[in-house]
């Protein structure tokens, strides 16, 4: 895209997914540097390779675990050592079939860190490098599941309830040293996460994600939902009164 | 992996399968899968890439670019990358695939499974010929072959209708071209022995025959031909796509609008020829700019009838768009073109010859025409492009592809139980002797 002159490098967070790797692919074509962080280091040698030809500046796969601290300080080493802006794009997150929970709570565990503490960890190191540098953006993927609970998948929700009101609370902070945190949700994509599930609607590609998320990068925007229109479903299903939406299952 | 059930279709959506689908987004999901029958964009026409009541593997979310050489232009790419896709990348940094098809859609699977053919046949080959290794999941295991270490299995592969294994990814070589613009000289050909002489003559890399398939009398076989080439200029803007929203009604394509379309389009070029510059997508893919087009032909579908004849059978082809044209069944879709003598797989569509596509909406009568076309095409010692094909039947196809029995003999040691067969397959009956 015209306009970038300057290299900047972004970490992805989870960039198996398909939203992450479209996300990858815009910021390859622009000519940033990417360090591609996710567990699935083969396929993601597989994506770094793909931005490299795509043009990227450099591109390279690390290993990340939302679940194994330990991995995240040799990326906040690595990361330290670059010139320029630093930017994050977080992917991560895990969604069990409610069912899978019911049967077995302890999954909660793995569902919150995956979703919202693991991530929110990884920023926590991060936010003082970018607040050194005096700019930079940090993209946030959370979910319109997380703006109210439902039968169907609230412990999901939840933690990405709880990721939404942590980017809030990041955002505030580093505005003060001019960097800016996007929030994103997300409303139904054609990803393998939704790959032959029942119910869904006006799916939308990850190419038509990282787009609206390239835009609202460049705009400073705070909350942005992706396609635009689920913020007005979300704003009619966040106005139904609890005594009615107790009963509901949508 | 999780399978999903659906009803899916090729691109001329007259016939459509229940299956299950997965669609893979990682490399290792490959892993420890028993064969199935996979497919790309499914562009294909007819039924080659369906597998009604079994499973199917969506390829088009394994499609990275493995690695890429500025100086050879040579690229490794996964199965689901577009051909287009490749273009669209690479011709800023001076590469472009050596063969496109008409759609820059069609996956480089795809492109192999159907070896597929561009505007430069006559010079440059079909697919196939530009490709210098692949990776193929084969008994379970994955392998690379190429047309040094593995031969027969290459041929069985180029053009194998995915019958050898499931293609992974390809070693493919890419052409350097001087810039983003294509210079076209378009010229109007009055008749079938103009037109015909037009693309004899012509030796520019790209060469298309765009025919009136409507046109009678002493204007049958007239049409437009483009002679392409590379080209330095600035090229012009490209349009936004556009959509087709719905499934058009049945007099979009009647006979008269058609007519009335087909004459406007032959009349837009002066008399005297014009040469312009165009973008390379609109030169190669013109009609990806409209995206879901083959709705235009309503929810019952159209056909593409595309044959090859050698070039002494002028006269037979002189009465198959004679035919065409009295049926008054032809779309503005209608395309004339001399291929050259080049290729690579034993079922490989392209022969020294003319070939003649022409679309028609799925109607009973539009059948019974497209396979008259196939017996004088039969006849005519010529062939039927299997990737268009959906109404012939085995033993026609068998005695136009001389080298079957040794495509057969490869399909049959790479998947002995016949775990790939697809819809196509069973009906032409190609799996066995």
């Amino acid at each position: 895209m015209p306009g970038h002159t300057t290299t900047e490098t972004w970490i992805i967070l989870g960039a198996t997914s398909s939203m992450a790797r479209a996300l990858s692919r815009a910021l390859a074509e622009q000519g940033h540097a990417l360090l591609l962080a996710g567990r699935d280091t083969e396929d993601m040698k597989r994506l770094a390779a793909d931005c490299d030809a795509r043009g990227a500046a450099w591109a390279q796969a690390v290993a990340f675990d939302a679940r194994k601290p330990a991995t995240f300080t040799p990326l906040i080493e690595k990361l330290s050592e670059q010139e320029g802006m630093l930017n994050a794009a977080v992917f991560v997150g895990s969604m069990p079939e409610q069912s899978a929970i019911d049967e077995d709570p302890s999954l909660i565990d793995g569902t919150v860190t995956d979703s919202f503490t693991g991530p929110a960890r990884f920023l926590q190191m991060m936010a003082p490098l970018i607040e050194a540098r005096g700019g930079g953006t940090v993209v946030g993927i959370g979910s319109v599941a997380g703006d109210r609970g439902r039968v169907g998948n609230y412990v999901y929700g939840a933690a990405k309830a709880g990721f939404h009101t942590y980017l809030s609370g990041l955002r505030n902070r580093l505005g003060r040293s001019g960097a800016h945190v996007v929030t994103v949700k997300p409303g139904f994509v054609d990803t393998a996460m939704t790959w032959g599930i029942e119910g869904m609607f006006l799916v939308a590609p990850p190419e038509k994600v990282a787009q609206d998320i390239l835009r609202a990068v460049e705009r400073k925007k705070n909350v942005i939902y992706t396609p635009f229109f689920w913020r007005y479903i979300m704003l009619i299903i966040r106005s139904i009164p609890e005594p009615i939406f107790k009963k509901l299952s949508i | 992996m999780r399978w999903k059930s659906d009803t899916y279709s090729g691109w001329g959506r007259a016939l459509s399968a229940d299956g299950d689908l997965a669609r893979p987004e990682r490399i290792s999901a490959l892993k420890g899968l028993p064969p199935t029958p996979a497919f790309g964009a499914r562009r294909s026409y007819g039924d080659a890439c369906l597998n009604s009541d079994g499973r199917a593997i969506d390829m088009t979310r394994l499609d990275r670019i493995l690695s890429f050489d500025p100086e050879s232009g040579e690229v490794e790419a996964e199965a689901g990358v577009a051909v287009g896709e490749l273009a669209r990348i690479f011709a800023p940094q001076g590469w472009i695939p050596t063969v496109m098809p008409g759609t820059g859609f069609a996956t480089v699977g795809g492109a192999i499974g159907m070896d597929v053919h561009g505007k430069n046949h006559h010079r440059d080959g079909a697919f196939g010929n530009h490709v210098k290794a692949i990776r193929l999941i084969h008994q379970g295991k994955a392998k690379t072959i190429t047309p040094e270490k593995n031969a027969m299995l290459f041929k069985a592969t180029l053009g194998g209708l995915g019958q050898t294994g499931l293609i992974v990814s390809a070693r493919l070589q890419m052409t350097p071209i001087p810039g983003l613009a294509m210079k076209v000289r378009e010229s109007r050909a009055g008749d079938l022995d103009e037109h015909l002489a037009l693309l004899d003559a012509s030796d520019a890399p790209y060469t298309v025959g765009w025919i009136d398939a409507t046109a009678k009398g002493d204007a049958l076989g007239r049409g437009i031909v483009e002679e392409g080439e590379h080209s330095g200029d600035l090229p012009p803007r490209d349009g936004k796509a556009k959509t087709v929203p719905a499934d058009a009604p049945r007099f979009a394509l009647s006979k008269p609008v058609v007519k009335a379309f087909n004459a406007r389009y032959y009349n837009r070029i002066p008399e005297e020829g014009r040469t312009r510059l165009r973008t390379m997508s609109d030169f190669f893919f013109p009609l990806d700019r409209v995206l879901n087009w083959n709705r235009l032909y309503g929810k019952h579908g159209f056909h593409q009838f595309q044959c090859v004849v050698p070039t002494d059978a002028v006269e037979t082809l002189r009465g198959m768009i004679d035919s065409v044209a009295r049926s008054g069944l032809a779309s503005p879709l209608a395309v004339l073109k001399r291929l050259g003598s080049q290729s690579a797989g034993f079922l490989s569509f392209p022969m020294e010859g003319y070939t003649l596509a022409v679309d028609f909406p799925n109607r009973a009568r539009a059948q019974g025409l497209i396979r008259s076309l196939g017996e004088q095409t039969a006849q005519a010692g010529g062939r039927i492009y299997l990737a268009k094909d959906s109404l012939a039947d085995g033993a026609t196809i068998k005695a136009m592809y001389p080298d079957w029995t040794k495509w057969q003999a490869e399909a049959d040691k790479a998947d002995p139980e016949r775990l790939l067969e697809t819809d196509l397959i069973r009906r032409l009956d190609l799996r066995s002797t």
